[in-house]
């Protein structure tokens, strides 16, 4: 069925200490109708059955909506094509005989679990820091569509809520930034009145925290806004930029 | 406290680069405008050149000013390199195979070396003109106003002075290229209507102010007067 020869090179990382280093494994049988990541057990099998360490890589849903699939596939987060994830990604995209490099996320703030792998909690960390609205529950509940909202403002905060948390911003921003990711998170709340009360306490300890989990500056290459499987635009990060100013000198 | 409101955080420090960086592109038209001036290489040119030069190192507000730039080009440049070695923190493994080219200019990735490189410029440009305007002993033209005219004239009479000030002016054309539009954005002024028009003026800042500088050295190379 498969009509594709490949030559991978990929990254192999036996855990968070190891040094790490390229290998490379030939890989037949691909057909195009595959996603990259079926490629990639198919490689798996065949490295199971010659008794070899299978390659790990994340991945969960593979329809593109959990954000767990990764991978730096020649040189890009989730490999060639815009608005995919890794899974959504086919290998129709590649030629018959190609290489194709693979890596996992690079930052200081995802640390390598094993191979391509890699430990994205510095995101949950971030978002339990402000990412939420608190709602009382004791009984007294209003309907949240009782709270009239501009239909542009619900777009706006809906387009940033499509944020999926994968990372490929900080994977491809040459700075190691999670900017676009947090201006996402405290974007969809900013635009909501429902967000308005902790927009302050929000947009400084969510910063703070992506500040101690060891990411870069954005220097507005707009590589992230490019590479995003979502297209969240960096108007975001403009608006987390006006959000945290105006906080940062009015809070008391 | 002055620490956390000058350089706390990671917005914090783009605001102040962005405010400074915004603050130099507003030095670098007044320095142009003022230093077209060159061109006229005539005798009442000369005059007049070196009258505005006496001007500009002597008027009180204008050395308040002057202060201020010169502070504000030390933190943009600390300010700039704290950012650079935090982002390199921030990926200590280099990706094998990296393709930048998909998703980002070449230069808005090179800020950093971009200004080190003017920074150098700089460093080198005052010790020219300015140290030489100020400590240089130079003689005095018939106003009795120190000759810069003449000293500006003589270097740029040196093809490796007019080579080494165009290419510094290439440098600063690609930095301004990413820098105008960039430090908006940090500041968070980012509208569907306007910011297309920031980054068209943006464009036209970074083409015409570095080529009508590099313009100075190469007119006074080809017509000495």
């Amino acid at each position: 069925m498969g009509n594709m020869k490949l030559t991978l090179k990929i990254w192999r990382q036996n855990g968070p200490n190891d040094k790490g280093r390229m290998e490379t494994y030939p890989v037949n049988d691909v057909s195009e109708d595959m996603s990259f990541l079926e490629m990639l057990d198919v490689l798996n099998d065949q490295l199971i059955r010659e008794g070899k360490d299978p390659v790990a890589f994340d991945h969960d849903c593979r329809e593109g909506i959990c954000g767990m699939c990764s991978l730096f596939i020649n040189g890009e987060p989730h490999g060639p094509g815009r608005g995919i994830t890794t899974c959504q990604l086919h290998m129709r995209k590649f030629k018959d005989g190609d290489t194709i490099f693979i890596e996992p996320w690079r930052s200081a703030a995802f640390p390598v679990i094993k191979d391509l792998s890699t430990n994205r909690s510095a995101f949950d960390r971030i978002q339990a820091a402000g990412g939420f609205v608190s709602v009382n529950t004791s009984g007294n509940l209003v309907d949240g569509n009782a709270v009239p909202i501009p239909k542009d403002d619900a777009d706006k905060a809906f387009d940033a809520a499509t944020c999926i948390g994968c990372g490929a911003c900080v994977a491809t921003c040459p700075n190691g930034s999670a900017m676009l990711f947090v201006a996402a998170k405290v974007s969809q709340f900013a635009l909501l009145p429902q967000g308005r009360p902790e927009a302050k306490r929000r947009v400084l300890a969510m910063v703070d925290q992506m500040d101690k989990e060891g990411f870069g500056n954005c220097s507005n290459t707009g590589a992230c806004e490019v590479e995003c499987p979502k297209g969240i635009s960096l108007e975001h990060i403009a608006r987390m930029n006006r959000e945290y100013l105006a906080a940062s000198v009015t809070k008391e | 406290m002055a620490r956390t409101a000058l350089l706390g955080s990671s917005l914090t420090k783009k605001y102040w680069m962005a405010l400074t960086g915004l603050f130099l592109c507003l030095f670098l038209v007044i320095h142009l405008a003022g230093n077209l001036q060159l061109l006229d290489a005539s005798p009442e040119g000369r005059l007049k050149f070196n009258a505005y030069a006496k001007f500009m190192t002597t008027f009180p507000l204008i050395k308040v000013v002057s202060y201020l730039l010169y502070f504000s080009i030390l933190f943009h440049a600390f300010d700039g390199i704290l950012l650079a070695m935090q982002n390199r923190q921030a990926r200590p493994t280099r990706y094998v195979k990296e393709k930048p080219s998909a998703n980002r200019t070449w230069y808005s990735g090179q800020m950093a070396l971009l200004g080190s490189l003017l920074l150098v410029f700089i460093v080198l440009h005052m010790k020219h003109f300015w140290y030489e305007m100020h400590w240089g002993g130079l003689p005095v033209d018939a106003e009795g106003n120190t000759d810069l005219f003449t000293v500006v004239a003589a270097a740029f009479q040196e093809p490796l002075y007019v080579v080494f000030y165009v290419v510094a002016m290439a440098v600063l054309a690609f930095h301004l290229l990413h820098g105008f539009q960039s430090a908006f954005q940090s500041l968070g002024l980012n509208h569907p209507r306007y910011t297309p028009i920031i980054k068209n003026v943006g464009v036209f800042f970074g083409v015409v102010v570095p080529i009508l500088f590099a313009l100075i050295p190469v007119w006074m190379f080809a017509f000495p007067g």
